[in-house]
């Protein structure tokens, strides 16, 4: 690696004040022709780039992304990373990927920060009990930690949620996975920007895909804002805006894309040293390295690409979160965004 | 958050009404024949569009009556409310 991030370049680069370090990736315009193209530069299209590049040898490739690498759905996510999913196909997958991530930041010489505190998935109701002791006992199947938790045990786990019995979602018990946990978002697609374009990959920012040219059942290339660009191969890494990509190539998929919001608080010191989700009410709160409690919510449910969601999902989220979390009652929230999922 | 004309009842807040998705998916007229393609076609593929989109909505706080909407879901303005079996008057 042509500019390795280690303790010694730390101490060499400080002797000149931090003024030297090199980009971390190129700006290359774009080339005439490339044997793949990736549409859409968050973690995803950048991951999927980099291990087409490092397990395929695919080197004439490029991300091409409307704005700037990571400002999607990327920049917009609870940061929540966790494989402990009930079927055995996503089970395989996600387990895969946390596996990849305890060594991600070694692979990729970039911190991205992983941090396995754990995460803890609440019960409300009998039907919730039921529900995360059958996902605990098919996690185990599948070789992938999971331990069901009593509500003392919850409690004695994260000792500020109010487990009495008598609040309107009352807490029954809950699952726990130990792997799982959070990691920075940001350094994830730097990371994978990073490791790619070291092999070659061309990363190219600001260039919107504005069609893509067919040719019977062939593809030959992606009109974007900087120009025509040959390929023979694309890949619709746009997460929400995926149906959109598609139907310039007069394709439809079965997607809907619906608004998921997220907000955070004022940093604080640290309170909540783990993650805790709770599907039935949509609540979902960890804490960031900052000491913000970064909050999840749930969907609203019409499709909208506007990027913000109804003012009712977060008054129901926060409500969750005041009655699980009391010690939150006079936390300030300073920004509230969308996403779509 | 945004108002919706409910074509029954008149203007009123959308936590009021429930999203029904796409509109003008019509069901097939033989179940039994059709393929599991054509099945997945009908339950599953959407335009998803970012624009102007026909959509179901159903005031269900409200009359309970289903209805349908064109909403522009780039910045989820509202172009028109039409009820169920009329034409919309935008195309």
């Amino acid at each position: 690696m042509k500019n390795k991030y280690s303790f010694f370049t730390l101490l060499k680069n400080a002797f000149s004040y931090h003024e030297n370090w090199g980009k971390a990736w190129r700006d290359p315009e774009p080339k005439k022709e490339y044997e793949a193209i990736i549409i859409g530069g968050g973690g995803h299209g950048l991951a999927t780039a980099y291990y087409l590049a490092k397990k395929h040898n695919m080197r004439n490739i490029a991300v091409v992304e409307k704005g700037w690498i990571g400002g999607g759905n990327t920049g917009r996510n609870t940061t929540i990373i966790r494989s402990n999913y009930l079927w055995d196909a996503s089970a395989g997958l996600y387990d895969h990927a946390l596996k990849i991530w305890e060594g991600l930041s070694q692979e990729l010489n970039y911190n991205v920060m992983f941090s396995q505190r754990g995460v803890m998935n609440l019960a409300h109701n009998l039907q919730d009990v039921r529900d995360l002791k059958r996902r605990t006992h098919a996690n185990r199947l599948n070789g992938i930690d999971a331990i069901y938790l009593n509500t003392d045990e919850v409690k004695k786990f994260c000792p500020i949620i109010n487990t009495s019995p008598d609040i309107r979602y009352p807490v029954l018990g809950g699952t726990l996975q130990r792997r799982a946990g959070t990691a920075r978002h940001d350094a994830v697609a730097w990371g994978y920007a990073r490791g790619a374009d070291e092999m070659g990959v061309d990363i190219i920012q600001n260039c919107e895909v504005k069609g893509i040219k067919r040719n019977g059942n062939d593809v030959e290339g992606i009109e974007t804002t900087k120009g025509f660009i040959k390929t023979k191969k694309i890949g619709v890494v746009a997460a929400g805006h995926s149906s959109v990509i598609a139907s310039m190539a007069g394709l439809r998929l079965p997607l809907e894309s619906k608004p998921l919001q997220a907000l955070v608080s004022e940093p604080v010191k640290p309170i909540i040293d783990t993650v805790v989700m709770s599907n039935a009410v949509h609540a979902y709160v960890s804490q960031s390295d900052k000491g913000e409690l970064v909050i999840g919510a749930g969907t609203d449910d019409y499709i909208s690409y506007s990027q913000k969601g109804s003012h009712e999902i977060v008054e129901g989220t926060l409500s969750a979160i005041l009655e699980l979390y009391p010690i939150f009652s006079r936390m300030r929230m300073l920004r509230q965004w969308g996403g779509y999922c | 958050m945004f108002i919706i004309n409910c074509p029954y009842c008149g203007e009123r807040e959308q936590t009021e009404f429930k999203a029904g998705g796409e509109a003008h998916i019509v069901r097939p007229k033989q179940p039994t024949e059709l393929s599991d393609d054509e099945w997945a076609e009908y339950l599953f593929m959407r335009k998803n569009i970012k624009g102007i989109q026909f959509e179901r909505w159903i005031h269900i706080h409200g009359c309970r009556k289903w209805f349908n909407v064109v909403r522009d879901t780039s910045n989820d303005e509202i172009k028109a409310v039409y009820k169920m079996g009329e034409k919309p008057l935008i195309k």
